[in-house]
């Protein structure tokens, strides 16, 4: 595409945004379009001719200084400032003039006490994206961007994007850390940081609890240390247990798809039905042996337990790669140099695993941290920062300065285990061996380290037998709660009840949000795999000015913790300029940008395997970067693209952490639902309703399994450092 | 239009402190086949990712067919590569390969098909159509690569190593190949090589690269014979480099010994003077020339190869086996027939 074309489009679409679409928000929906071409619905030039938005003359000028040239046919470098201008303009007077007049008192002299301006609506947008194609445009015809408008305009506009939905929340969060009552307070913020809320070790000489930071920290390093010690002695089982580890394996396997598909918090209502004070196993342990019942459950204990369950199968995963890439040669190798099993265990085994177990440490801590719905249900007085940022948003007292000085805490501690992470392996990147499958038996276990791994692994598989049963059983009995456990289909009735009049109706209390969720990831998915595999292509492919910043910015979104985007969300969306809360759209916006990474990885991944030559042949062969991308690098995508197409898909049903501030009584999530059903203690319900949502991911992700073989999914795919050397 | 297929003034392409081509200048006739050669990392792929647009140079200017194409990219130079891998689309068959180009300059789906099928036909390829790339052989594969590139009639082809993917009974075969089709369609060729064989064989032009430079641009006989400097004449087969004298034109000494020789014109005093493998005759003991001693005789069936031990240093010698035969440690006589006073190479 050449930039005149691209400029010319952009000037087409900034004038529709200008004479046709309302340029304010609709507020109470499409309805208000009646009032066309006044009132709410009015386009920006009415707006302009009754004076009543006079600050914004400068978007009129500007395209009117693009438009000559342009017309005749020339697309010169000027278009660049025009399009900078434009989105500036749009922007600056948004936040500068807000819901109650002057936001930005030092524009007074300028702008004098301008009335109220509400949020940005189509005709904003469209002017915005017109200004993003002038900008690109200028910049393809000053030769940037290998002089490729298309690519331009996909680099300035995924930029765009990035800056508006990851970056600039963040910034606004931090800035509310710094405000108190809306002035600008360092002391606070600063006070904020250190509170004893935070930092207290009361609980190392009283009986106050300590600080959340320490309990976050305590509960994310023993969940980290579990976790991976559990997956090593899978791994090893599966990978080195002889005859017998084949069957294990695929046993451990099929496990690992649990995780992937439960809500998180879901193993939580589990462990209340075994584990609480009702629960059948405590009922048990009353009975025959005595043992009083308490609530242990609640608190770190199982918190604990829930977060074991869910990340040992991805921890197994991991190592399990990483044990079957070191090549047998090397434990032959030093076995016929005469050490003992245990000998070679420790010095050759060991060591090659090292990556792998700290790449799994990492992962399972960092998701420890970022876990929000089972300390929700499960964490009673043991409050970690992800459930302390929740209640100072959403609970009694709502200060959003104190939530967001912890969420700063949180995203400080991620990016330290981060950045941990990246110091350690920066010193010690051996890939791991040969590559090539080679041939060699892998030595066995060394008999007692065998044993201790049977004796750890085989309870615990049986114990998330366990809990999962109870997942598969309790929506289907009257009270598991209470131990009753006489079938019934009442609670899926509750839920999902369809009734006849005039046709289908939809009765049960859960349909509407299961209908929510599934539309919203339904949207969001092909939006994240699209996006993500574009942005991959242009990391991988394209060379221009601030690629790495771009890169950068789509990683960002993947280290920050659920709770943290949440909360950054709400702050930042929910005023004018861009006012979002409340609507469905947010949390498709949330949803694809939380699992971007994903896609982006993958994509590059991919790309990785594919010679850059054919690229460069088909622009050999006139194909522009369009083309190309249309008819070569995309056909070879197709299995990358599936797999990120179900990994949104199945993430945006299961999410809970940041969309929970971001629910509204209209666009409600089935999660948000099944946790307000637990907070209600109709756990029956809730049980059913996740067996429901698990039962229609099983079917995706099989589904996609089948239709593109074992596709990678999860987090751990992406966040795993490249340690399996090829195999 | 001019006769000039391509013109290279001053470019220059750096990678960061990498300078792979370094103002370069050389202009490439319409319809001739310029190989370049030089070790590996010299710069030859840069030079022709330059022509093709894939690369932009950081300095300097390109024409091709006389038109300024600096700026532009390798979409909009009507130029053709093929490339070293071949980068035969996985997921299209043969057909879809070659009307790729067609179909993305605007042509219709029946049209494309249809010069695509008779350009395979050209290529000896008719029936392959429906086959993937991998289900063909790494001779094939090149031949589609070449059809696919061919298709589109450009100004000019660029070939990078094609050899090097084949194996070596089927080199020959598609060298001539290659060369045949470029004089019967008139082709304007850069074509990259680390072989000098290779080069010599096929080439109207030989450009020699060292270290992102040209070091000389001739006809394969001007570069064999009366190359610049030591570099070029070791690289263009095999030489003897020797540390001499120049008494006279058509009179030097190697070694201290004053012998008659075929040479270019060369100001006297002390030289390098190199001297090719097959330029030396040994004869018995006695014979006028430059008196050795064989240290090494090796029979290789079409010729002999000896290493003589001589005043002026070892000198690989080759002849052909019909001549006389030595043995090892026998002392000969060795007649140079024609040598080359070297320039000097300044760095
Ligand atoms: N994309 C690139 N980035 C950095 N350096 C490069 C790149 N391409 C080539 N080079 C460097 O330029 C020099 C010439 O490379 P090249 O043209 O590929 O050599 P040749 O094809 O003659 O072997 C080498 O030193 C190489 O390392
Ligand atoms: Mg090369």
């Amino acid at each position: 595409m050449g930039a005149l074309t691209l400029a010319r489009a952009a000037l087409l679409c900034a004038t529709l945004g200008l004479f046709l679409a309302p340029w304010h928000g609709l507020q109470d929906g499409i309805s208000e379009v009646t009032a066309w071409p006044g009132g709410s619905a009015a386009p920006l030039v009415a707006l302009l001719l009754d004076g009543s938005r006079w600050w914004l003359w400068p978007v009129a000028l500007l395209l009117a200084l693009a438009a000559p040239a342009l017309l005749r046919g020339r697309a010169g470098a000027g278009l660049a400032w025009i399009g900078a201008g434009l989105v500036l303009a749009v922007f600056g007077a948004g936040y500068a003039i807000g819901l109650n007049g002057l936001q930005w008192g030092w524009l007074a002299p300028l702008l004098g006490a301008p009335p109220a301006q509400p949020s940005l609506g189509w005709g904003a947008f469209l002017v915005l994206a017109g200004g993003i194609g002038l900008f690109a445009a200028g910049q393809a015809a000053r030769g940037r961007f290998g002089a490729d408008a298309f690519v331009a305009f996909l680099v300035c506009s995924c930029g765009f994007l990035l800056l508006l939905f990851v970056f600039l929340p963040l910034v606004n969060m931090l800035s509310a850390a710094l405000y108190e009552d809306g002035r600008l307070a360092p002391a606070a913020f600063g006070a904020r940081l250190v509170a004893p809320e935070a930092w207290s070790l009361a609980c190392l000489s009283t009986h106050a609890g300590c600080g959340v930071v320490w309990n976050t920290l305590l509960l994310a390093t023993l969940t980290a240390v579990i976790s991976t010690l559990l997956g090593l002695a899978f791994a090893l089982l599966a990978v080195r247990g002889g005859a017998r580890g084949k069957v294990s394996a695929g046993a451990f396997r099929a496990m690992t798809i649990l995780p992937l598909i439960t809500p998180p918090f879901v193993v939580s209502l589990a462990l209340i039905v075994l584990f609480g004070r009702t629960g059948i196993v405590t009922g048990f342990m009353w009975d025959w042996f005595d043992i009083p019942r308490s609530r242990w459950i609640y608190g770190l204990p199982g918190v604990l337990l829930a977060q074991v369950l869910a990340q040992a199968p991805i921890a197994f995963l991991l190592l399990d790669g990483a044990l079957r890439a070191i090549s047998p040669s090397l434990e032959e190798a030093a076995s016929t140099m005469g050490a003992r099993r245990m000998r070679v265990f420790c010095s050759v085994t060991w060591p090659l695993l090292k990556p792998a177990l700290a790449a799994s440490f990492l992962l399972a801590f960092v998701e420890s941290l970022a876990d929000f719905g089972n300390p929700l249900v499960l964490g009673g007085d043991f409050d970690v920062l992800s459930t302390r940022i929740f209640f100072a948003i959403a609970g009694a007292r709502h200060d959003p300065g104190r939530a967001a000085a912890l969420a700063l805490l949180l995203l400080a501690i991620t990016f330290g285990a981060f950045a941990l992470q990246a110091l350690w392996l920066g010193k010690r990147r051996y890939t791991t061996v040969t590559g090539k499958g080679d041939s060699g038996i892998p030595a066995a276990l060394p008999a007692g380290l065998k044993l201790t791994c049977a004796a750890v692994a085989w309870p615990w598989m049986i114990f998330t037998a366990a809990v999962y049963g109870i997942i598969l059983v309790g929506g289907f009995v009257h009270d598991i709660g209470r131990g009753d456990l006489s079938f019934t289909w009442r609670h899926l009735g509750t839920g999902f009840e369809v009734g006849w009049f005039d046709g289908p109706a939809f009765i049960g209390s859960a349909w509407d949000s299961l209908f929510t969720t599934i539309q919203v990831a339904a949207i969001s998915a092909p939006l994240t795999a699209g996006l993500g595999i574009l942005l991959a292509w242009l990391i991988a492919r394209q060379n221009f000015p601030g690629r790495r910043g771009l890169e950068f910015m789509t990683m960002l979104s993947f280290a920050i913790p659920g709770t943290v985007v949440g909360v950054s969300y709400i702050m930042a969306f929910n005023v004018p300029p861009v006012e979002l809360t409340g609507t469905a759209l947010i949390l498709v916006i949330c949803f694809v940008f939380r699992n971007l990474p994903v896609g982006v990885r993958g994509g590059i991944a991919a790309l990785a395997q594919i010679d850059k030559s054919l690229d460069e042949a088909s622009a050999t062969m006139g194909g522009g970067a369009f083309q190309t991308l249309r008819r070569v690098v995309l056909p070879l995508l197709r299995p990358a693209i599936v797999t990120a197409l179900a990994y949104s898909f199945v993430t945006a049903m299961t999410a809970v952490s940041a969309v929970i501030f971001l629910v509204s009584a209209r666009h409600n999530l089935a999660t948000v639902y099944i946790v307000g059903r637990v907070e209600a203690g109709e756990m029956a319900l809730a049980i059913a309703y996740s067996t429901v949502l698990i039962v229609i991911m099983l079917v995706t992700v099989l589904g996609i399994e089948k239709l593109v073989g074992r596709a990678r999914l999860g987090r751990a795919s992406a966040a795993a450092p490249p340690i399996r050397a090829g195999a | 239009m001019s006769d000039v297929a391509i013109n290279f003034e001053g470019v220059t392409k750096a990678f960061g402190n990498v300078r792979a081509v370094d103002e370069v200048s050389f202009q490439l006739p319409r319809g001739a086949l310029v190989t370049l050669l030089g070790p590996s990392g010299c710069g030859k792929t840069t030079t022709l990712r330059l022509v093709a647009g894939l690369e932009l140079p950081t300095g300097g200017r390109i024409e091709i067919e006389g038109r300024d194409v600096t700026g532009l990219s390798a979409a909009e130079r009507r130029i053709a590569m093929v490339f070293q891998s071949y980068a035969l689309f996985p997921h299209m068959n043969v057909l879809e390969n070659v009307s790729y180009g067609l179909l993305v300059n605007g042509a219709r789906k029946p049209s494309a098909e249809a010069e695509a099928n008779a350009m395979l036909k050209t290529l000896g390829l008719e029936g392959l159509g429906q086959r993937l790339p991998s289900e063909l052989s790494g001779g094939q594969q090149q031949r589609v690569a070449v059809a696919r590139a061919l298709v589109l009639r450009p100004k000019v082809l660029l070939f990078d190593e094609p050899l090097s993917n084949l194996d070596a009974r089927l080199r020959r075969r598609v060298r001539e190949d290659i060369r045949d089709l470029q004089r019967k369609l008139g082709l304007s060729v850069v074509y990259v090589t680390h072989d000098q064989q290779e080069a010599l064989a096929v080439s109207d032009l030989v450009c020699v690269m060292r270290a992102g430079k040209i070091a000389q641009m001739g006809t394969p006989v001007e570069l064999y014979d009366d190359p610049a400097d030591a570099f070029i004449a070791d690289f263009m087969g095999e030489a003897n480099v020797l540390q001499g004298e120049v008494l006279a034109p058509g009179r030097i000494a190697l070694g201290g010994i004053p012998l008659d020789v075929t040479m270019r014109p060369h100001p006297s005093g002390p030289a390098q003077i190199a001297v090719r493998p097959e330029s030396i005759l040994p004869q018995p003991e006695g014979a006028p020339g430059l008196p050795g001693r064989i240290q090494r005789a090796a029979f290789l069936g079409q010729t002999r190869e000896y290493e003589v031990e001589t005043a002026a240093g070892m000198l690989f010698v080759v002849t052909p086996a019909a001549s006389l035969a030595f043995a090892m440690g026998e002392a000969v006589s060795c007649r140079l027939d024609r040598v080359i006073p070297l320039r000097d190479v300044k760095g």
